[in-house]
């Protein structure tokens, strides 16, 4: 009977090599995707089995934890002044999960990245707990209060920058939330978070309005249709009279593109067409320039592409295959050109910083618990989007318009302050309410510290470029001074 | 030269050394290893040293002491491994199960449906305290594993009443496998595997010849005449009949490929290979088709995560991300979370606390264990002498084995799940005396089967060339 038994014997030991095959593959390479599997609880587990790091922001942290008592969650993320600072922390919820630095910087903010590898070896070794280590942001503050304040219950956005840098200073959304309401994961979380959605919530206050919303850019955009004449040599001179007649009909149609308002346009100067906005003038220089063009100079500024900050920003839109009269509208960000708060503020960033776009960012290092610097964001080139040239002419351009135009109200003794107002007309046949935007930035003596992009939705009393100019430009104005006087103080 | 007068017979005298010092040696090996285990449980959940340390270590130390003395006493020839490795997976198993007994996660879970959480390791220590009574009892009472062929017919009987017995008490978890009288429960399909083995063993033997040569060709085939099999057939039907009404598919399995295994050891014939294969495959489909219960099962591991989408258990699902979330080197005794698989966390599941907690190291070191134990099994029965014990080694053996693959298979993803319990690891009295009586007849059989062969009788040829001594 013993060659059958030893028939089995070897049978059995396939069964056990079976198991051991399963075993390896599961436990080694499997394992790291059944460990972040994002159903696997531990990962939340993981994430509030220790106080959290914090979000930094002028040395101060913007975010904080608390001791709770569940069976599996120890910690529970807090917040100071959630609302104001939702669109740069994100939210870090028991029961939600995360987003934004909160979910991107998890690995940091938990101590399980694997740059902290040395320090936990330490810590375990010295048997102290596992700690988190922090995100230090490069936003301001004041600016950030300077925008919340200013938009108050109004809906919208702000984001500023520092265009020598591309550091984000400001990122403000109105409506917003308070991501403390639903940190844990009780049913009074579970209320508070499905009030927030966007089901139950109109204005959906957990949009990052900032990032991740496009709105027609309006008039601001006339900023990039300038660029785009100085830059393709279609006129040189900011104060030669340009060939634009008025009424100009938009091409292919009969339809005349009107003014808002009574405003000087015919033949008008680049400079005089900034300042008074006009569509003829720069509706008729996006045709004259033509759609690829247009479009050149748009994505040199950043659009048609996403910015990861390192949170996403969406892509704003500068269309493609349009007909000539979409194109007219479009070089004056109508149509279907679409921009972010953030793509805006990148435009006047770009002017500001001499013609040198700088890739925005809002985390300027992470720091291990131990306080030591895992890694810094050195300011990075993303494109020259006008040359130095240029870029003055432009300055001179939006200087004028805060001077003398419709961005009075933008103006800071003392300070050169350039900036565009907008009005994007919004819906079918421009029925419902527009956009008032301003962008603007401020210059010292050793160039700008700061651009600034405001959008507000549904400024329904006021219509024209004044809106941009009585609504927008002085939020842009405050958060400017709010930076000004923090690098006064420096 | 008087040294090579004495060894001139050709049987020795002198014989395999008996090796039970290094079983005491081993031993003492399986009692420490788990008691720096629950130290370290301990510690790694309260800070602290378990409080019942000590008594936990004498608990052990004197179950294993017992055992080897019995051993030594009357058994002492005995495979040296098979105790020792019992006794470290016996030891590891508890400190599991009272590292479960310390979530928080359970207890919340328990009271959540109204029940009171009760820790289950005390009541493990006293069924190992039982399993190693009977161990110590067969050892004692079974003089020689051929007695049990006597009880051939009676096994038989014993075994389907056994089978039957469940049927008329009420499921539990959806399986009716379980006699429960007041709060004292059975798994009568444990001690089933057992018994059924010897019947098998017993038929067997008588009819092996029978089997393997008075056969009809059929279909290339040789199948037997139904005289011969049609009693074992019989039997293995109704078991399998029961089980399948009982809910019990593991145990299904089990005797199946036992009786695969047995008829092919003892006719000598692969053709039964070839025939239980086809056999098992279409029982296999007839059944996933008809239970809904096995169509669930099927499911789940084919993507073990739908369940999270469609709602069901997702205890595969958590399982396998207990196993991930250990990697190589696993968390560490007490430090993972694999409760959150919930009420099977330290019966059916308790693979998955070895999983995260002792990492891919401690999961292949737990198999080869069990593997280890296969091993020493068979080699029993290779080294037998009679056919009766050989087929009952083998039969335990496989049965041993093939348990171990249906349940760490099923919790690992590999097979379906059809839930049997971890041999001597998982929580469950029946299943830890039952193995330490399968154990015990394995080291009885391995005992006769070392044995020196008595001292010959000097024959008169040696006698004639013996140098006469003054």
């Amino acid at each position: 009977m013993n060659k059958p038994l030893r028939r089995i014997a070897i049978f059995c030991g396939l069964l056990v090599f079976a198991l051991l095959l399963r075993d390896n593959w599961i436990q080694y390479v499997q394992a790291d995707e059944l460990k972040n599997h994002d159903k696997n609880r531990r990962v939340l587990i993981a994430r509030y089995s220790q106080p959290r790091g914090n979000i930094i922001v002028d040395g101060q942290p913007i975010t904080g934890s608390v001791e709770t008592n569940g069976t599996d969650f120890k910690y529970k993320r807090t917040y100071k002044n959630g609302p104001m600072w939702a669109p740069v922390t994100g939210y870090a919820s028991q029961a939600f999960d995360a987003n934004q630095i909160e979910k991107i910087e998890d690995g940091i903010l938990t101590g399980n990245d694997d740059r902290l590898f040395f320090n936990r070896t330490i810590d375990m070794i010295t048997g102290k707990k596992q700690k988190g280590g922090d995100v230090i942001t490069t936003l301001n503050g004041k600016a950030q209060e300077a925008a919340f304040k200013g938009l108050g219950d109004k809906k919208g956005a702000v984001a500023a920058l520092d265009p020598r840098t591309g550091k984000i200073l400001a990122l403000a959304s109105t409506p917003s939330y308070d991501p403390s309401t639903f940190a844990g994961g009780s049913t009074k979380d579970e209320k508070a978070w499905n009030a927030l959605l966007p089901k139950n919530d109109k204005d959906d206050p957990m949009l990052n309005r900032a990032l991740r919303q496009t709105y027609p850019p309006g008039s601001t955009f006339k900023v990039v249709t300038a660029a785009a004449a100085l830059e393709n040599g279609k006129y040189t001179d900011i104060d030669a009279p340009t060939d634009s007649p008025d009424p100009w009909k938009l091409p292919l149609s009969v339809k005349p593109l009107p003014n808002e308002g009574n405003i000087p346009c015919e033949n008008a100067s680049l400079r005089q067409a900034l300042r008074y906005s006009c569509n003829t003038v720069f509706g008729k220089l996006g045709d004259d320039l033509g759609e690829d063009k247009m479009r050149e100079q748009a994505e040199k500024f950043g659009f048609n592409e996403t910015v990861d900050t390192p949170v996403r920003a969406y892509a704003s839109v500068y269309p493609k295959d349009m007909d000539r009269p979409g194109n007219a509208m479009s070089a004056i960000g109508q149509f279907d050109t679409r921009a972010t708060p953030l793509q805006m503020a990148m435009v006047a960033a770009a002017v500001a910083n001499d013609g040198k776009l700088m890739k925005p960012y809002m985390v300027d290092s992470l720091r291990a618990p131990n306080l030591n610097t895992i890694e810094q964001t050195s300011p990075e080139e993303m494109s020259q989007p006008v040359s130095a040239e240029n870029a003055h002419k432009l300055q001179d351009m939006m200087e004028t318009v805060v001077k003398e135009g419709t961005g009075t109200s933008a103006q800071i003794p003392g300070v050169t302050v350039g900036g565009k107002t907008g009005t994007a007309q919004h819906g079918v046949a421009n029925s419902k309410n527009p956009y008032a935007w301003f962008i603007s930035y401020a210059k010292g003596d050793d160039g700008s510290p700061v651009a600034v992009a405001v959008v507000i939705e549904g400024s329904d009393t006021l219509r024209g470029d004044i809106a941009g100019g009585k609504l927008a430009a002085p939020i842009a104005k405050s958060v400017m001074q709010a930076v000004l006087d923090t690098e006064r103080d420096k | 030269m008087s040294s090579s007068t004495t060894n001139t017979t050709t049987i020795s005298t002198a014989g395999p050394p008996s090796r039970r010092n290094t079983e005491l040696a081993m031993l003492a090996f399986a009692v420490i290893i788990p008691v720096f285990a629950y130290a370290n449980a301990g510690l790694a959940l309260s800070d602290e040293m378990p409080s019942g340390m000590l008594s936990y270590g004498l608990g052990l130390g004197l179950l294993a002491g017992v055992g080897h003395l019995v051993v030594r006493k009357f058994a002492p020839y005995a495979d040296p491994l098979l105790l020792p490795i019992a006794t470290l997976l016996n030891g590891l198993g508890l400190v599991l199960i009272w590292r479960l007994d310390q979530s928080k996660r359970l207890a919340q879970r328990a009271e959540n449906i109204g029940q009171v959480f009760s820790p289950s390791a005390p009541n493990q220590l006293i069924y190992s305290a039982l399993g190693v009574a009977l161990f110590v009892g067969v050892l004692i009472l079974l003089k020689d594993h051929r007695l049990l062929q006597r009880y051939t017919y009676i096994s038989m009987a014993v075994a389907l009443i056994l089978l039957i017995l469940p049927v008329f008490f009420p499921p539990r978890f959806g399986a009716r496998i379980w006699i429960s009288i007041g709060s004292f429960s059975i798994q009568p399909g444990e001690f089933a595997k057992i018994i059924i083995a010897v019947f098998f063993s017993g038929y067997l033997m008588v009819k092996r010849d029978a089997l393997a040569l008075a056969s009809r060709r059929f279909m290339g085939l040789y199948l037997p005449r139904g005289r011969d099999l049609g009693p074992i057939l019989v039997v293995w039907g109704m078991s399998i009949l029961i089980l399948v009404f009982e809910t019990d598919l593991g145990t299904s399995l089990l005797f199946f490929g036992l009786f695969v295994v047995m008829l092919y050891v003892a006719t000598e014939r692969t053709s039964w290979i070839v025939f239980g294969l086809l056999m098992s495959a279409a029982g296999a489909v007839g059944v996933a088709t008809f239970e809904p219960h096995v169509q669930q099962r099927v499911d789940a591991w084919l993507d073990p995560f739908a369940a999270f989408k469609t709602g069901g258990s997702d205890q595969i699902a958590q399982a396998l991300m207990a196993f991930g979330s250990g990697g190589v080197f696993g968390t560490g005794l007490g430090q993972g979370n694999s409760d959150l698989i919930g009420f099977a966390a330290n019966s059916d599941f308790i693979l998955a606390t070895v999983g995260e907690e002792l990492g891919l190291a401690g999961t292949m070191g737990i198999l080869l264990l069990y593997g280890l134990i296969v091993e020493r099994g068979v080699r029993t029965a290779l080294a037998a002498r009679d056919p009766f014990g050989k087929l009952l080694a083998i039969g335990l053996s496989a049965a041993f084995a093939i348990q171990v693959f249906v349940v760490a298979g099923g919790v690992m993803g590999l097979i379906p799940l059809t839930g049997m319990t971890m041999p001597f690891i998982a929580q469950g009295g029946s299943s830890v005396i039952a193995n330490w009586a399968l154990v015990a007849i394995l080291i009885k059989i391995s005992d006769t089967a070392r044995r020196p062969a008595p001292t010959p009788a000097p024959t008169t040829d040696a006698e004639m060339t013996q140098v006469v001594r003054p």
